[in-house]
């Protein structure tokens, strides 16, 4: 359990924030670069120092400004990795993957080399050296050799910033994993709503250096007074879904959901699996009446719960479908429509405009 | 005598010369990377002090050096009377004093050089191993000192090259004395006094020389070796 509260001043900027982190899974940090994602992880690791407060990893204190402690990052056993990867040049692969692993406590070595070369998949590398390596495969490299100096938090600073949307779909599974099978907290930094919505169980939510929401990813995610600061293009609703059956003629996939059945394109999940998609704001239209002879695969039955006001000239429908979800609408149309709380209309969801991206294999954070 | 043999006389001024640079080089050595960390890493006050008193031996006529040698490595100078007393070490007229003075006139060189390759040493890296669990001092054995090899070679390069050359500081220091001081500049300053001795000095400053060009070129070879294992 980690418990964090700390304030810093830098120039203009100030930092304050405190919260307690969940004893497991993945906290995202998101926020807008400068919002003080990466002074909060760096406090956690001990390269920068807070003006003042506390930082606990479970009964270790890290850092107490009252009490004069302040762990240096070789005694805090957090692990790290970095947005460029920060690999040693003048070492190999293995070298660079064993060099915490060497200076970690004997005690506490619960994971050992060929453990982790197989879960990250980079055993054909580790007598390579760094400048050989590809974008995604320096990430891996360097994602195990944090592993590898077993540490009790693992801090991800938007580790696939640098990468092509090829080499993240190649990285995401293998960070899929290490939450999912290892029993080890992890706190992930990312300006990107995809990421967070695919990985995250929690979000902590910055803005100008302060906490603006923390809380289940499906709970910040869908409060419209945050979608300002999410961004208007992500906010959406966040719905968990069970895989039913996969159309092979038709290449689609089949989702049951509280408001009925979702078609989506092909995933590669089971039948029977439960996941977790967004469904973006933008991508819902509404209809007074069941359309026919539309191209549109997902109708689904729903009540207004509200209308709230957006930027510009829309307007936010808060839908319930069984679950809440969001249209994206111009105030124009809602005015035509005479769009009111408590009226029963019809969603409409384009099914390719569901990101296969998007679909998580944790339905319940 | 044949032309491409050497004398006895050369042969010992050769190899003292050798043995003087070696020792300033491998004796300096540690103080000069100290020295080139604290400057490139560490802000303090006086700091602007230590960098100036470096690069005095750069900037003031060798010759100064060399009294300011005698004065305090002097038998009865403050440090050579306690180094004498206690540790029975005699600097004046020996090849150790020469040997100090050689690195004292190298040390700007030497430290500039390792300086700069610790400034360009991507300190984001140095961060990294720490919170693999490295401390500060592990962390620059294994990830700052490797990563400036290239440059500590230059310097060590720069320094045993200066060394081999070093007359002025030398011979006020240590005066000119066969086996014992006349390294090889000195043995050429001492032939040109001689009304016979041009053809031996021309000798003798080619062979100053080839020792200075394959030092040069040795230190270049091992360190774009090094360069190319760090960068790959």
């Amino acid at each position: 359990m980690l418990e964090f509260s700390a304030e810093k001043r830098l120039g203009d900027f100030r930092f304050a924030a405190t919260f307690r982190g969940p004893p497991s899974g993945l906290l995202a940090l998101y926020g807008r670069s400068g919002a003080g994602r990466t002074t909060l992880i760096n406090m956690l690791a001990g390269l920068a120092r807070p003006d003042a407060g506390k930082i606990a990893l479970g009964d270790r204190r890290l850092f107490d400004f009252d009490a004069g402690i302040d762990l240096p990052p070789e005694r805090r056993r957090i692990g790290y990795v970095f947005q460029e990867g920060r690999l040693f040049p003048h070492l190999d692969v293995k070298a660079n993957l064993l060099y915490g692993h060497r200076r970690a406590p004997a005690a506490e070595r619960k994971i050992g080399l060929g453990e982790i070369v197989e879960l990250l998949g980079i055993s054909h590398l580790l007598a390579r050296r760094p400048v050989s390596l590809s974008g995604g495969e320096k990430q891996r490299v360097a994602i195990g050799r944090a592993l590898l100096a077993c540490p009790q938090l693992l801090l991800l600073d938007e580790p696939l910033a640098a990468l092509d949307s090829e080499r993240k779909a190649e990285i995401l599974p293998y960070i899929e994993r290490l939450r999912d099978e290892l029993s080890l907290p992890i706190v992930y930094v990312s300006h990107d709503a995809t990421e967070i919505l695919r990985l995250a169980d929690q979000v902590l939510l910055l803005e100008q250096g302060r906490i603006a929401a923390y809380g289940p990813v499906a709970d910040v995610f869908g409060r419209p007074e945050l979608q300002r600061l999410i961004g208007a293009a992500e906010a959406g609703a966040l719905v968990a879904a069970k895989l039913e059956s996969h159309d092979e003629d038709f290449a689609l996939s089949y989702l049951r959901f509280a408001g009925g059945r979702l078609a989506i394109a092909r995933i590669a999940a089971d039948v029977g699996s439960e996941l977790r998609l967004r469904i973006r704001a933008r991508d819902v239209s509404i209809a007074l009446a069941r359309p026919s002879d539309l191209s549109i695969q997902n109708i689904i039955a729903a009540r207004i719960a509200a209308i709230h006001p957006a930027d510009g000239p829309y307007v936010d429908v808060e839908l319930d479908a069984g679950t809440p979800l969001w249209a994206r609408i111009t105030a124009r149309a809602a005015h035509d429509l005479s769009l009111a709380v408590g009226r029963d209309v019809f969603a409409l969801v384009k099914a390719v405009s569901i990101d296969r991206q998007t679909v998580a294999t944790r339905p319940n954070a | 005598m044949p032309a491409l043999q050497l004398t006895d006389l050369e042969w010992e001024a050769i190899r003292l010369s050798l043995r003087v640079a070696f020792f300033s080089v491998a004796g300096s050595l540690p103080f000069g990377i100290a020295v080139a960390w604290l400057l490139a890493r560490r802000n303090f006050p006086g700091k602007w002090f230590i960098d100036g008193l470096v690069h005095v031996p750069l900037v003031v006529p060798p010759v100064v050096v060399g009294y300011g040698l005698l004065v305090l490595f002097g038998r009865r100078g403050p440090i050579g009377a306690w180094l004498y007393d206690h540790l029975g070490i005699t600097l004046i007229f020996t090849w150790k004093g020469a040997a100090l003075a050689a690195a004292v006139m190298a040390f700007p060189l030497m430290v500039r050089a390792i300086r700069l390759s610790l400034e360009a040493v991507d300190r984001k890296l140095e961060a990294a191993a720490r919170t693999l669990g490295a401390g500060p001092f592990d962390v620059f054995l294994t990830i700052t000192l490797p990563l400036a090899l290239p440059g500590v070679l230059v310097g060590i390069m720069l320094a045993f090259a200066r060394s081999l050359g070093e007359f002025g500081a030398t011979i006020i220091f240590v005066g000119n004395i066969p086996g014992q001081t006349r390294t090889l500049p000195i043995a050429i300053y001492t032939l040109t006094q001689q009304p016979d001795g041009d053809l031996a000095a021309l000798r003798l400053s080619v062979i100053s020389l080839v020792l200075a060009l394959g030092a040069v070129v040795v230190s270049e070879f091992l360190a774009r070796r090094i360069e190319l294992r760090i960068r790959g």
